[in-house]
């Protein structure tokens, strides 16, 4: 299997806080890779080095084989939080169309001349993408009013329709009901039959179900396996002790 | 009003007024979109404010005030954009700061300005009744500029506009767009010092588009309507202060100023009568159901 991210010794401070540290871990081509750990642990952090939105002060991160900055149009991000005014004037169909910003196209001397124009065929990706979170009736809709589980689903789309060969979702059903966070994560396990995912989680049991590795972050990389998750281990990684719950979804 | 519109068709400067008018309108409700949405309107006012120092430059060295507002508009706009790239930290205060030591500087060379002294109200405040029929042409170069950067990169700016780190990772060069947007508020700033001052120039740039953000919900559509309704309130400004011999450019603020607030209240009034009436619907159906 290609390694698709390769990250090698890798330390991130803000400012005196140390927020990673020595960092090892390599995804294979095709993974479903589950990310947990406490809060504050450096889950998001990591999620953001590998898009390059932020530098690390040691060590190295190659995404595809080459440094991050050049990969990032390869990559899909749904946040945690929008970076964006709930109240912006913009409709679903206009968000996710400009998720095709950045992808190469050969449309002749109107695009170069025009880069701003949306071509027909970002339009026609757009409307596809919809219809594949299952948002295509929204589409007219201003995000100012969409609920936070059709929000996390047009996010997604805005993600798909760049084509990415890697998608990178930080705590995605952090702010829905239980039976979306399950449809959500069906639907990530579709997709994972044509690109590496990459799933930021708090939910070890939950995310247990899909991913086919689980890697543990609490400011280093306490654990790294397919194996199942026990008592011992998140007692490890959370620092103190944790009762074991068994819930179901 | 109606000695407005009989004297209009009479005097040549009450129609360069008018004109200007219109064309500063143009860049208010194209500019004023981005700085309502974005949230700028703190950047806009600071690159309006330090204007002045360019303007005192030039009347000092002798060029056209207008050249020199224009050149000192460009740098605020680069270096108030490049404090917020950059420099994050206290963005605000020295935000500010440049604000102050732009109209510092100004005031300084306007008083070392040997002989005429030259009129320091009409560039705070501005006077319409004056711009030369030539500045036209200048304000008509400005529109069309700004008019083609906008639609050649529509999406560009929406995405920068929208969404910084989306915009970042898709490959968008965030920190040209960003300010090259800047620098399209300081050419607007520029068109609308001419009708209303660089004091009052913020509200000139803001309240039409925010009164156009209250009744609809796209760029494209608040872009036109703030542009229309920036022309009608500063021609009706215009012709309100006529009569009674006010100063046009705060008579037009007044009365963007009253639009703005009467629009706010009759929207938080439809708001407020629509949630009441969902309740008292939602409330009348559990009556029937139960």
């Amino acid at each position: 299997m290609n390694t698709v991210i390769d990250i090698r010794n890798v330390d991130f401070a803000y400012g005196d806080v140390a927020i990673l540290s020595g960092i090892n871990l390599q995804v294979a081509e095709g993974e479903f890779l589950g990310i947990v750990g406490p809060n504050a642990g450096g889950k998001s952090t990591l999620l953001k080095l590998i898009l390059a939105l932020l530098q690390p002060q040691a060590g190295q991160i190659r995404v595809l084989d080459q440094p991050t900055r050049l990969a990032t149009r390869m990559l899909g991000y749904v946040p945690q939080h929008p970076s964006f005014p709930r109240d912006f004037p913009i409709t679903v169909e206009q968000v996710v169309q400009l998720g095709r910003l950045g992808v190469k196209k050969h449309e002749g001397w109107l695009s170069a001349l025009w880069p701003g124009r949306v071509a027909r065929a970002d339009r026609e990706s757009a409307r596809k993408a919809l219809a594949e979170v299952e948002a295509d009736d929204i589409a007219a809709r201003q995000i100012s009013s969409l609920s936070g589980g059709q929000l996390q689903r047009v996010l997604l789309a805005r993600a798909l329709v760049g084509e990415p060969r890697i998608l990178l979702l930080d705590e995605p059903t952090a702010n829905i009901d239980q039976r979306l966070e399950s449809e959500i994560f069906d639907l990530l396990r579709t997709l994972n039959e044509r690109m590496t995912i990459l799933v930021v989680s708090h939910d070890v049991a939950f995310i247990s179900r899909y991913v086919n590795r689980v890697a543990c972050i609490n400011r280093t990389l306490v654990c790294h396996h397919t194996d199942a998750i026990d008592g011992q281990m998140i007692q490890e990684l959370y620092g103190e002790h944790v009762r074991m719950i068994a819930h179901g979804h | 009003m109606d000695g407005f519109f009989t004297a209009l068709a009479q005097h040549a400067f009450l129609q360069t007024a008018v004109a200007a008018a219109l064309l500063a309108s143009i860049g208010c409700g194209v500019m004023g979109t981005y700085v309502v949405v974005k949230r700028i309107a703190f950047i806009a006012g600071g690159i309006a404010h330090s204007v002045l120092g360019g303007m005192g430059a030039a009347v000092y060295f002798g060029f056209d005030p207008l050249h020199g507002a224009l050149l000192a508009a460009i740098a605020a706009a680069l270096l108030i954009g490049w404090v917020r790239l950059h420099w994050q930290a206290q963005e605000d205060t020295l935000i500010g700061a440049l604000w102050a030591i732009g109209m510092a500087i100004g005031v300084i060379f306007i008083s070392k300005t040997p002989g005429y002294q030259s009129d320091l109200m009409s560039y705070l405040f501005g006077n319409i009744l004056l711009v030369p029929r030539e500045s036209l042409w200048f304000m008509l170069a400005m529109d069309i500029v700004l008019l083609v950067v906008v639609a050649v990169y529509h999406r560009q700016l929406l995405a920068v506009v929208f969404d910084e780190e989306f915009a970042r990772l898709r490959g968008i060069p965030v920190g040209f767009f960003y300010l090259l947007l800047l620098n399209l508020v300081a050419v607007t700033v520029v068109l609308l010092i001419q009708v209303v001052g660089l004091i009052l120039v913020l509200a000139l740039l803001t309240l039409p588009a925010a009164v156009a953000g209250h009744y609809v919900h796209s760029l494209g559509r608040m872009m036109l309507i703030a542009s229309l309704l920036g022309s009608v309130l500063s021609v009706v400004g215009l012709a309100l202060s006529y009569g009674p011999d006010l100063p046009a450019g705060p008579t037009i603020i007044l009365l963007a100023g009253c639009v703005y607030v009467g629009s706010a209240l009759l929207v938080q009034f439809i708001n407020r009568r629509k949630t009441q009436l969902s309740a008292r619907r939602r409330a009348d159906a559990r009556g029937k159901n139960g």
